[in-house]
Formats: structure tokens, C-alpha cells, sequence
């Protein structure tokens, strides 16, 4: 049975599931569970359940060492960005040793970021960086875009023998929808499609869904018929679902909260421009933020960023009968 | 002899793998001449450290685990990993221990409690702090030992690891072999502790933990410090951070050249930056194998002769290692895209 919680509980009811299901499933952080009465620590006990000093390095280090040791360690960091401080674990640890060891280890971890906190945390606590861990084979990517997903995601994450990195959008936080109430898994690797259409083909990212589905709502109005695709994992693409949508509306639109160079909507383009390039009628529109740090004054921020106009725009311009606006 | 419980028998155990390890750094120096181009990229030699290791690990119970850095060939020879499968990976063969995916710089032996070796200096001192924080939530009273340089002690991850460790009381003892040298750079030029001459083990003071320092050059003097330390762990006390001095008798790896340049060791850097020919040779006159092997016959535990056959078979057993390593296959080339995920 579904009802409606919000996205960020649904995070914290897989993750609590999980653990009452597999032993293995360890939960740690800083400022996670100080207290005696944190539901987490009550449930597991302090062996499971741990706060760590503001140590990233060694939280996702030790995550590493106890998964090669056996366990399944979900690590609470918070701010995206914080990964940055220990990105040597990240990229050139976690994801490394299955394959350089022939497979004699599995690194099951599932390093828990929030993103894109565009809401005046100035420049370096509101990027939306998922697009820096996409060249990184062993690692896995989830940027879920509603409560439902965060959940089925999280549990699908948390299962999984590879390293995880699981983006929730700190704008989507209180974000209520409904999330089924028992075990719920969304496989890594499956896209959503939101809203069918047969026009243009939007596939946007995180929190971008919304706005492209409301995007695609403004341009219904106008007649033209929007399909919305939400690829929830990046790693691993689900390029066929998109492939097979470009098939049939001729036109893609990428909409990304990222910088664009080097971003997933520049990846994804390539994808179809290589696979998908003679079912195009119109080049490729990337719908992204501007190349520039997220600045701290609100109007400067909002003029960085892709919005529902900006999308409306795009989708006008490979429809070819409108320039796109600023 | 009996001294930390160590009988004869032992005693010539720890002898044999300390030779072991000696013969089998030999042959992979010796590779670089004999059979050019068989051996790619770095590796880094134990020779030297020899007794530090050995020591250590024979305070392990069979169920405990280790964590070391890419100067990795020793441990997992003490472990009984067969250097048939460890020779066979420094030469890249698909009969290697880690099927030719790791090579020199990271030997795994899982099956006998030896998890990884990260290439990246000090970041697998969190890798071992979490195996110890996995051991602590197990409760069977495991031991991870965490094998680093004296360089490593200058990485946050280090002193992000200690602090936990010793915060929860992890079953962990922190083994820094202290070789005075990080790459070209000596001790003393990036150590606070180390210019103002104090040990390194003092670093211990900071994180509430025991530190101590010991002559790297004797297996039993090692073998008692760390047995020390893991019992402390293993009785749930806590963490332990053993300094011991070690002089590597190679230089900090093989030359890096570009293809085309012969692979090889150049001298020690004592000799080829410092030009200080005499530290390096009063380490030789130090050397640990030399030292052990005429302390065991001159206090009657071992026959020259007995020492000679020990040094003997561990000839033919690494010599048999090159060939197996030499006879072997490579890997296909497209299983270089196995191993991506799990």
C-alpha cells in the first residue's frame, strides 16, 4: 500500500529497512544519531549505527574497509560537496579494488549526498556534481527525482555489490508523493517515463523532472506533445529508453541542473548523437546552467539556472518555430 | 632461546619466511636484468624490512587481517600465499594471484585475511580501520594489523583513522615502518616530530593511544611489540601505534622511464642524491638476515649448515616462482573489461 511521505522519508524508510532485513547493513555519519532516543540507533544499536567525527576521508575509507570485510556500510555525508574533501576514496579507491583484486573483493557501499541547495547557499554547497562521477567505471550513479524513486533506488543501492553514489536533491527534501509502504526496489539502470509524447523527447535530471514536466505541461497547451524521461541511475544509462524515444519524436531536449561541459546532458547527447543520430530531425538541445560558479544573491542565481521557460524554449527551438530564450 | 614465548621451531620459522621474502625480492630485482621487459611499471622491494614484517605477522591468529601498501610482496609470503600466483602477477599473467588485473603494487590474498593494498600512500589506513571497525561489530575477537610508511604519517587519512580507531576502541594496531626516507625525501625534511628529534611514535600522544618504537631489524624484538599490541586490541583496549625502524636496501623503486629505457633499480638514495655511500653501508653491515641468521647459530637454535639448507630451498622455491611466472599465459585481452562491477 502507497501513501504519501516525503521524499527524504522515504530515503530514511529504506535505509531502516534494509537494515532490519540484512544484518550486514551498517549506517554512519557525523551528526547522525547523537542522541540516545535516534530511532536508528534504538532500532540497530550503537554497533550499526555510529556518528563519526567530520572525517570524510575516513568515514568512506572505513566504509571501504568494511565492506571488504563483509558489511554493507551506507555513509550520511550530507552535502555532495563534502565528498570532494575525500574524492581520492570515491574515485580511486571504492570503485577500484574488485577489479584490480580479479574480483577477490566487493565494495557494497552507498555514499548518501544531497545536491543542487540552490536556495542561497552560495558557491560551494549547491552544486549539482554527479556529472564529475560518471567517468569512473565501478561506480554507480542515482539521482532519484520523487519520493517513490528515493526509496526504490536506495534499496536497490544499498543491495548492490558496487559502490553507490546516491544524489538526493536538497530541494526535493519535503517534497511529498506517494512511496509504497513495504519493500520497494527501482532497479538501477531503468529510466521512468514520466509523460508520454510523441514530439519532442525531454530527458531531464533530479529536480529538472518537475520542471520539464511542467514544461511539458505549458506546451500541451500549445499543442505540441512532450515525452518526459527521468533516467533516475546515470550510471548505469538506460540509453535505450531514451533511444527508443528519439526514434520516435525525432527531437531530444537534455535538461541538466550541471554546468553543462562535462556534464551527464553532454554525455547523454553524445550517446544519441552516436546511436541515435539518424532518427534526429534537429541538432541537440542541452537545457543546463550557465558556466559559472552558483552565486550567492537571488536573481544572479535564478539567471544561472535552467527553469521552465528555458525548457519551453529549447523544445520551441528543435520544433523550429521559435529562437530560445535567454 | 624462549624469549615472548617463542620456541626453536618458531624461531626457525620466522628465519625461513624472513629468507623467503629476501629470495623472492631477488628474483623480481633480478627479473629487471635477466628477462627485460617482462616487468611493467613500479615496484617497490621489501628487502630490508624483512624482520619487521615477519615479526609482525606472526602475532596474527589465523583469523585476523591485514591491510599494506604497494611495497606488498612480503606479507602475503608469511600469510602462505604461493609466490608461484604472486610471481606470476608481478609478470602480469593470467595465473596470478589477482589474474593480472593488480600486479606488483596490489597483491590480495582475501582467503588468508590479507584484503588490499590501496597505491595512493596512506589511504588504505582507513581501509584497515574499517576491517577493524567490521571486526569490533563481529565480535570475535579479530585483529587487523595497517602496514604504512613513515611518509604515509603526513596524510590526513592517517590521522583521521587513529583518531576514530582510538575514539571507539577499534581491534587495530597501526605498524609504521619507519625507513627514513619518502621516495627522495628524507624524514627529517618533512617531519615536525622527525626535525625536532623525537620519534615519529610520539605522533601516538595525539590520539590517546600507546606509541611505541622498535628496531625494525629484529624479527623478536618486533614480534614482541606487536604481540603486545594485538593482545591489547584483541582484549578490546584499544589501538596501538608501532614505529619500527627499518632501512630498505633498495632504492624506493625500479628507474621510471619511458618505454624503450631498460627497467631497473637504481642505487639507494643515500648513495644517489645524498651521496652519503656510508649510511648505506653501515645498513648493510645491519642487514636483518645476516643479523637473525648468526644470532640463531650462535646461541645453538640453528646449524650453519641447517641455516644454509633453509637459504637453499627458499632458492629453489622462488627460482621455480620466475618460471612458473615465465611459462605462464597472458590473460585474453578482452577480459580487461571484466571485474568493472560486481
Amino acid at each position: 500500500m502507497a501513501r504519501e511521505i516525503p521524499y527524504i522519508a522515504a530515503i530514511g524508510e529504506a535505509i531502516h529497512q534494509e537494515m532490519e532485513r540484512d544484518d550486514t547493513v551498517l549506517y554512519f555519519g557525523q551528526n547522525l544519531a547523537t542522541h540516545d532516543d535516534d530511532p536508528f540507533l534504538q532500532a540497530f544499536g550503537s554497533d550499526r549505527v555510529r556518528v563519526t567525527p567530520i572525517s570524510e576521508t575516513a568515514e568512506i575509507g572505513m566504509a571501504i574497509g568494511a565492506a571488504f570485510a563483509g558489511y554493507r556500510p551506507v555513509v550520511q555525508l550530507y552535502m555532495a560537496e563534502f565528498m570532494l574533501v575525500a574524492m581520492d576514496q570515491v574515485v580511486n579507491e571504492a570503485p577500484r579494488f574488485h577489479y584490480m583484486t580479479g574480483g577477490q573483493v566487493k565494495v557494497p557501499i552507498v555514499l548518501q549526498a544531497g545536491y543542487g541547495f540552490t536556495a542561497g547557499w552560495a558557491g560551494q554547497h549547491t552544486g549539482s556534481i554527479y556529472g564529475m562521477f560518471l567517468g569512473v567505471p565501478g561506480l554507480k550513479v542515482a539521482v532519484p527525482s520523487t519520493p517513490a524513486d528515493a526509496k526504490g533506488l536506495m534499496t536497490a543501492s544499498i543491495r548492490d555489490d558496487n559502490p553507490v553514489v546516491f544524489f538526493h536533491h536538497y530541494l526535493l527534501t519535503l517534497e511529498h508523493g506517494d512511496v509504497p509502504e513495504g519493500e520497494h526496489v527501482v532497479p538501477l539502470g531503468e529510466a521512468a517515463v514520466p509523460r508520454e509524447g510523441t514530439d519532442v523527447t525531454i530527458v531531464a535530471i533530479g529536480w529538472m523532472v518537475g520542471k520539464a514536466l511542467a514544461a511539458a505541461e505549458q506546451l500541451a497547451a500549445e499543442g505540441v506533445s512532450a515525452e518526459v524521461i527521468d533516467p533516475r541511475t546515470l550510471v548505469p544509462l538506460d540509453t535505450a529508453t531514451i533511444l527508443d524515444s528519439v526514434e520516435k519524436t525525432g527531437r531530444l531536449v537534455v535538461v541538466d541542473q550541471s554546468t553543462r561541459h562535462g556534464s551527464a546532458a553532454a554525455v547523454i547527447a553524445a550517446e544519441v548523437a552516436s546511436e541515435g543520430f539518424s532518427s534526429l530531425r534537429a541538432p541537440i538541445e542541452l537545457v543546463t546552467a550557465l558556466d559559472a560558479t552558483i552565486p550567492y544573491s537571488e536573481p544572479m542565481e535564478a539567471y544561472l539556472l535552467p527553469d521552465e521557460a528555458k525548457i519551453v524554449g529549447a523544445v520551441q527551438k528543435v520544433l523550429g518555430f521559435a529562437p530560445v530564450a535567454a | 632461546m624462549s624469549e615472548h614465548g617463542l620456541d626453536n621451531e618458531r624461531l626457525i620459522w620466522m628465519f625461513t619466511q624472513m629468507l623467503r621474502i629476501r629470495e623472492f625480492e631477488e628474483r623480481v630485482k633480478r627479473t629487471f636484468e635477466e628477462h627485460p621487459g617482462v616487468m611493467r611499471g613500479h615496484t617497490h622491494l621489501a628487502d630490508g624490512a624483512e624482520a619487521s614484517i615477519v615479526g609482525s605477522v606472526a602475532a596474527l591468529r589465523p583469523d585476523d587481517q591485514l591491510l599494506t601498501t604497494y611495497r606488498c610482496h612480503g606479507y602475503p609470503l608469511v600469510l602462505g600465499t604461493d609466490p608461484k600466483a604472486m610471481m606470476a602477477e608481478i609478470y602480469g599473467r593470467e595465473t596470478g594471484l589477482c589474474k593480472g588485473y593488480g600486479g606488483s603494487m596490489h597483491l590480495t590474498d582475501v582467503e588468508r585475511g590479507f584484503l588490499g593494498t590501496s597505491g595512493i600512500v596512506g589511504q588504505g589506513i582507513p581501509h584497515a580501520t574499517g576491517a577493524a571497525y567490521a571486526a569490533q561489530i563481529r565480535g570475535k575477537s579479530q585483529v587487523v594489523l595497517s602496514f604504512f610508511g613513515d611518509g604515509a604519517s603526513k596524510q590526513g587519512a592517517f590521522h583521521e583513522s587513529l583518531n576514530i580507531a582510538s575514539l571507539w576502541k577499534l581491534p587495530i594496531v597501526f605498524v609504521m615502518e619507519n625507513n627514513s626516507y619518502n621516495v627522495v625525501t628524507r624524514v627529517e625534511q618533512e617531519d615536525a616530530n622527525a626535525a625536532a628529534g623525537e620519534p615519529l611514535a610520539v605522533k601516538a600522544q595525539a590520539y590517546s593511544m600507546p606509541g611505541i618504537t622498535v628496531d625494525g631489524g629484529d624479527p623478536v624484538a618486533v614480534y614482541g611489540q606487536v604481540s603486545a599490541a594485538v593482545e591489547r586490541a584483541r582484549s578490546g583496549d584499544g589501538p596501538t601505534l608501532v614505529e619500527s625502524t627499518v632501512y630498505r636496501l633498495s632504492a624506493h623503486g625500479n628507474i621510471i622511464a619511458p618505454p624503450g629505457v631498460p627497467l631497473h633499480f637504481p642505487e639507494h638514495e643515500a648513495i644517489e642524491i645524498f651521496g652519503a655511500p656510508e649510511e648505506y653501508e653501515a645498513a648493510k653491515r645491519g642487514d636483518p638476515v645476516p643479523r637473525f641468521r648468526a644470532r640463531l647459530v650462535t646461541d645453538g637454535t640453528l646449524s650453519a649448515e641447517e641455516a644454509d639448507e633453509i637459504a637453499e630451498a627458499a632458492r629453489v622455491e622462488m627460482e621455480e616462482a620466475v618460471a612458473f611466472g615465465l611459462e605462464s599465459p597472458f590473460p585474453a585481452p578482452e577480459s580487461a573489461v571484466n571485474y568493472v562491477y560486481a
